[in-house]
């Protein structure tokens, strides 16, 4: 098994730590997993992606050219990485900040409303947290309770914002 | 216990781990988490972090500290370390140990903060004045990055000289498993005889310096520090071989770059050519006799090497080769990063398919 996603968005949108909380949870399930972000000189606003690989084996390539699962947060990440996802791919895209359809027929494309789902949760800023539990549900990877448990464990600090985020989970599982 | 761990964290907690206890620095992108990590830990551990005001200080706060006896390290990226080049020959022409941390960037000049390993030439060849060298171990993945850190003090004191870790943003960057070895023991450490500590008092000087006025004094030193890398040579030089056994079209890539050319040596192999790929994990000494070997293999048709650079190491792989066999290149530069899809396209051209 090796599984490549690509998640992107703008700066801000916690597109890096959606990849972390995958990586964090491959390590738990005792997986390989590479997180690379790009790292450009990047600001709240701008864009920002990272590439993560999970893998029953030592990772060898940490660069995805042509992704399993692409998440676009927002249009221009779309339209930057749409092409590159392989034939049978999945593309989850943020329909709260992208109108468009994608274009494409071999692979499979899934809308959700994570902004709105966030603010059902909570709190809006847990969008992205509603977009893992959707790739979570329909990569097959890990379960909830183990996503779960990780997002407990790195908000420790932070207790205020667990049920929030552990709810903006449960409604992205349950949407797909 | 496996925990995930950015690059230049896990560098910075091995170096704690195997030693350090002296770190000077100045800021620059994509390291920043050295520094950083290491403002809050050398306090716990009794060590001592500075900020310096600029590179050529920071680099001669090693040279100090070193001359100390302590085990001192500095990090930087690309511009930083070409600031602290008359440092480094400096350190080495005064025999001490130390250990620089290079996350390379892409240059040349300010260039920008993505990866690159443009900075080969400078690592392995000497980047100051002089004829010097120092080891230069290039990791490929972070738990590579911190096995080598880990002992790379030990090294620096064994052969009383610089060693470095040559990484690029990639690795600095990146989250992966890693297992952090345990605290080394201080006092198990080997005496420094030669250290301006304040100890040995009655025994005679000791003397750090790099100045040695009478040339016959200097040559002498010139081909001392010859030995040492001959002996260097012959104990440290460090290679993987990965799947060359049978391979026609042998890769020749270093650090994270190896990792983009392992998977196109099994995308290859998935369409039937068969590729290998002999990474070097020493730089300096260069594993020449490793790929000299597999030159001489008679089923071996061409190699290729691959660098995010316009071409450095080839160099020194087209010395090893001989002429034997053809040497192509492959780079991107400027902070773009090849996909193992690039690296198997070019082969697939060159084989003709």
């Amino acid at each position: 098994m090796e599984e490549k996603i690509i998640i992107a968005g703008f700066g801000g949108q916690g597109v890096l730590s959606l990849g972390q909380f995958i990586a964090y949870a491959a390590i738990a399930d005792g997986k390989e997993v590479t997180w690379l972000p790009s790292y450009g000189p990047e600001m709240r606003g701008g864009t920002s992606n990272c590439s993560v690989v999970v893998s029953d084996e030592k990772v060898a390539s940490p660069i995805i050219a042509n992704p399993d699962y692409l998440i676009a947060m927002n249009k221009p990440s779309l339209y930057k990485f749409q092409n590159k996802v392989k034939t049978g791919g999945t593309i989850i895209v943020n329909s709260s900040l992208i109108a468009d359809k994608v274009e494409r027929d071999d692979i499979k494309v899934v809308y959700l409303d994570a902004g709105a789902l966030a603010l059902q949760a909570g709190n809006p800023k847990t969008a992205n947290i509603v977009v893992l539990g959707a790739y979570i549900k329909l990569s097959g990877l890990f379960t909830q309770e183990l996503v779960a448990k990780m997002i407990q464990e790195k908000f420790a600090a932070k207790p205020k914002v667990i049920p929030a985020n552990l709810k903006a989970l449960e409604l992205g599982t349950h949407a797909v | 216990m496996k925990k995930l761990m950015k690059g230049n964290e896990a560098i910075a907690e091995a170096a704690v781990r195997g030693g350090c206890r002296a770190f000077f620095g100045y800021p620059i992108t994509p390291q920043n988490e050295i520094p950083e990590y290491l403002s809050r830990r050398m306090p716990e551990v009794g060590g001592v972090f500075i900020q310096a005001e600029s590179e050529v200080s920071a680099i001669n706060m090693v040279y100090g500290a070193a001359g100390a006896g302590a085990r001192a390290m500095t990090s930087s990226s690309s511009p930083g370390i070409s600031l602290k080049q008359e440092g480094i020959s400096y350190i080495s022409g005064a025999e001490l140990p130390c250990v620089i941390v290079n996350i390379v960037r892409a240059g040349p000049g300010l260039g920008g903060i993505l990866p690159a390993q443009s900075d080969y030439f400078q690592s392995v060849k000497g980047g100051g004045h002089g004829d010097y060298h120092m080891l230069v171990f290039a990791p490929e993945s972070v738990q590579e990055a911190v096995d080598l850190i880990y002992n790379a003090f030990d090294k620096a004191d064994q052969y009383r000289s610089p060693v470095m870790i040559l990484g690029d943003g990639m690795l600095g960057q990146i989250m992966e498993a890693v297992e952090i070895p345990p605290m080394k023991d201080p006092t198990t450490f080997p005496k420094k005889e030669w250290a301006t500590d304040g100890t040995g008092v009655g025994e005679g000087r000791r003397i750090v310096n790099s100045l040695y006025i009478e040339p016959d004094v200097l040559e002498k030193v010139n081909q001392k520090l010859a030995a040492t890398y001959a002996e260097m040579a012959a104990n440290e030089t460090a290679y993987e071989a990965y799947k060359t056994d049978d391979a026609e079209v042998v890769l020749t890539a270093y650090g994270t770059v190896a990792r983009i050319c392992k998977s196109a040596v099994n995308m290859l192999r998935a369409k039937g050519v068969k590729a290998g790929l002999l990474r070097p994990i020493t730089l300096y000494p260069f594993p020449s006799d490793a790929i000299a070997k597999v030159a001489a293999e008679p089923q071996v048709k061409r190699f290729l090497t691959v660098e995010l650079s316009m071409g450095q190491m080839v160099e020194d792989v087209r010395l090893a080769v001989n002429g034997a066999k053809p040497v192509d290149f492959y780079g991107r530069t400027g902070g773009c990063v090849m996909s193992p899809e690039d690296v198997m396209n070019v082969i697939l051209e060159k084989e003709g398919k």
